[in-house]
C-alpha cells in the first residue's frame, strides 16, 4: 500500500470542504441540535426527578458516542458517494490506485470530517451541560476506538451495498444508523429489550459499550470482559465489511458493473 | 509514471486473444492487436462493435473472459498497478469532477498515479494546454473545449506509454477539435506515447490516426492505414468502408469490391 495515493483521496475531501465551506453546516448543525435537544430533556429530567439521578452522563454520553460513531460511517460513505455524485468512478479505477488504498483514504477522510463534529458536540456538551465524560476514565478510550471500528465496518459495507445495487440504492444507507440504534440499546439498559431483539443487540458492538458505560457511570466496575468480546466483534466485523466490499468490487469487474457505473450515476 | 529505468517496451499495448462474454453474447470475441510507441491506431466500429469493452478491459475495469493485455510488456491481470501507472486515458462519459478546480484535479490525480516532482509537472501541463488562466477553476464550469484539455491535461500526468481516447473530441466545436488533434498528434511523436483512439468521425480518423482497426460485433475485421484500407476493400472513402461494415454481414462486408 502507498501513502501518496492514500494521501490523494483525502486531499480531495479536503479540496471540497475548501472550496465549498457550506458542506461544514451540517457536519455542526446536526451534532450540535443533537446535544442541546438532548442536553435540554436531561435538565428537564433531572428536576422532575429531583436529582435523585443525573441522567447527563447517561444520555448526553450516550448521545455523543452513537453520533460519534455514526459520524464515522458517514465520514466513509460520503467521501465515496462524493465519487459516485461526480462520475468519476472510471477516472478513480482506471488509476494505478488499490483498492486498500482507496478504502485507507475513504477512512482517513472520514476521520478528517468527523473531528469536527466531534468537537463540536464536546464543546457544547461540557460547555453548556456539564458533561463530564472523562469521568468515565480510561475506559473511555476503549469505548471510542470500539465505536470507530464498528462506524468503519458500518460505512464500507454501506459502501459496498451501493456499489453492489447502483447509486439509487444510497438512500438505503441514511437511515442505517437509526434502525441499529434501538438494538445497539444506546439510551437504555439491554434488560430492557425483548429476547429477540437482546439476541440482535449481541452482534452490535455498540451495545457492549453503552451497556459497560452505563455500569461505569452507576459505580460498578468495568466489565472488561464484555469490552474485550465488544471490540473482537467490530475487528471480525471490519474485517467481514472489507471482505465484502472486495468481494462486490471483484465483482464488478467481472460483471462489467464497475464500467457501467457512469452511465448509471447519471440516470 | 514513466520510470528511467524501465527498459523501453517495443510496443506500448499488446492485446492478444481478449474475449469477453456475457451469457450466450460475445462482446468481444478473440481481439488481437498492438499499438506502437509513437503510433496512433484508431479503434473503430458502430456502436455496440465492442470498442469500449475492449478498452474497459485495456484499463482494467472488466476483466476479460479470456486473453490477455500488457502494457509497455507488463501484464494488467498479474500486475495491474503497474501497468495502468504507464496508462492513462481521456473519454467523453468521464470528465474530471465538476466541483475541483483544474489545479485541484491535476495535483488528486497526479498522487493517484504517483508522479514524482508533482507540482512542477502541474504547471508544464497547465501551460502545454492552455489553462493557465484556468487553473483555480471549477471544471464544472469550464466549456466543453476547456474540459477537454483539462482531461487530456490529466491524462498525460504520469506522461504515459499507452493513451487511451475515447471520443475524444466528440463534444468540441470544428476549431477546438482540430487543436485537440494536433496536440495529441505532437504528444504521440514528441513523447513516443502509444495512442488508441476510438471516434466516429472519419475524418478525423484519417488526419491522425497512422492505422485503424475496424471492428464489427465483436470482432477486428478490418485493418490499415487509413488512407489505402478503403481502396483495398472497393470502397471510395473510410466513412463508405465503415458504413458497410456496419451495416452489412461480416463476409459481405469484407469480401472486397461488389
Amino acid at each position: 500500500m502507498k501513502a501518496r495515493p492514500i494521501v490523494g483521496i483525502v486531499l480531495r475531501q479536503f479540496y471540497l470542504l475548501r472550496g465549498s465551506p457550506v458542506r461544514l453546516f451540517p457536519m455542526i448543525t446536526w451534532v450540535a441540535i443533537d446535544i442541546v435537544l438532548w442536553g435540554f430533556i436531561t435538565r428537564y429530567l433531572n428536576a422532575v426527578n429531583g436529582g435523585r439521578f443525573d441522567f447527563v452522563p447517561t444520555l448526553l454520553g450516550a448521545v455523543l458516542l452513537w453520533d460519534f460513531c455514526t459520524r464515522i460511517m458517514q465520514g466513509v460513505t460520503t467521501a465515496f458517494l462524493e465519487d459516485v455524485w461526480s462520475r468519476n468512478f472510471l477516472n478513480l479505477f482506471a488509476s494505478p490506485l488499490s483498492i486498500g488504498e482507496y478504502i485507507a483514504g475513504l477512512v482517513l477522510s472520514s476521520i478528517m470530517t468527523s473531528v469536527v463534529g466531534v468537537i463540536v458536540m464536546w464543546l457544547l456538551a461540557t460547555g453548556v451541560f456539564h458533561l463530564q465524560m472523562f469521568a468515565v476514565g480510561l475506559p473511555l478510550a476503549a469505548f471510542f476506538m470500539v465505536l470507530f471500528t464498528f462506524g468503519i465496518a458500518l460505512g464500507i459495507f454501506g459502501t459496498g451495498v451501493v456499489l453492489r445495487f447502483g447509486p439509487a440504492s444510497e438512500w438505503l444507507l441514511w437511515p442505517l444508523p437509526a434502525l441499529l440504534s434501538p438494538f445497539a440499546a444506546v439510551f437504555y439498559p439491554l434488560a430492557t429489550l425483548p429476547p429477540w431483539m437482546r439476541a440482535v443487540a449481541h452482534l452490535l458492538p455498540p451495545a457492549y459499550v453503552f451497556e459497560g458505560m452505563r455500569g461505569l457511570l452507576a459505580g460498578q466496575p468495568l466489565a472488561l470482559g464484555a469490552l474485550l468480546q465488544g471490540a473482537a466483534l467490530a475487528v471480525v466485523e471490519l474485517l467481514l465489511a472489507a471482505y465484502f466490499y472486495t468481494r462486490v468490487y471483484r465483482h464488478a469487474v467481472r460483471s462489467g458493473l464497475l464500467a457501467r457505473y457512469a452511465a448509471e450515476s447519471a440516470a | 509514471m514513466n520510470d528511467p529505468a524501465d527498459p523501453p517496451a517495443a510496443r506500448a499495448l499488446e492485446v492478444e486473444q481478449l474475449h469477453k462474454r456475457y451469457r450466450e453474447l460475445a462482446a468481444v470475441d478473440g481481439v488481437s492487436f498492438e499499438v506502437l510507441p509513437g503510433e496512433v491506431v484508431g479503434l473503430l466500429g458502430p456502436n455496440g462493435a465492442g470498442k469500449t469493452t475492449t478498452i474497459n478491459m485495456i484499463l482494467g475495469l472488466l476483466e476479460p473472459t479470456s486473453g490477455r493485455v500488457r502494457i509497455a510488456g507488463i501484464d494488467v491481470a498479474t500486475r495491474r498497478a503497474q501497468a495502468l501507472a504507464r496508462t492513462n486515458f481521456a473519454a467523453v462519459y468521464a470528465t474530471l469532477p465538476g466541483n475541483l478546480s483544474v489545479r485541484e484535479n491535476l495535483r488528486y490525480f497526479g498522487l493517484l498515479y504517483g508522479v514524482g516532482a508533482l507540482t512542477a509537472r502541474i504547471e508544464h501541463l497547465l501551460e502545454e494546454f492552455d489553462l493557465v488562466r484556468l487553473r483555480d477553476t471549477k471544471c464544472g464550469l469550464l466549456s466543453s473545449g476547456e474540459q477537454t484539455r483539462a482531461a487530456l491535461a490529466k491524462a498525460m500526468l504520469n506522461e504515459p506509454r499507452l493513451l487511451l481516447l475515447d471520443e475524444p473530441t466528440a463534444s468540441l466545436d470544428p476549431s477546438a477539435a482540430r487543436s485537440v488533434r494536433e496536440r495529441i498528434k505532437r504528444l504521440a511523436t514528441r513523447d513516443r506515447c502509444g495512442i488508441l483512439w476510438t471516434s466516429h468521425n472519419m475524418g478525423e480518423v484519417e488526419a491522425v490516426c497512422d492505422r485503424v482497426l475496424l471492428m464489427s460485433r465483436g470482432r477486428v475485421l478490418l485493418e490499415g492505414e487509413p488512407h489505402a484500407l478503403p481502396h483495398e476493400h472497393g470502397a471510395g472513402s473510410l466513412e463508405e468502408l465503415f458504413i458497410r461494415v456496419a451495416r452489412e454481414p461480416l463476409v459481405a462486408a469484407v469480401g472486397g469490391p461488389p
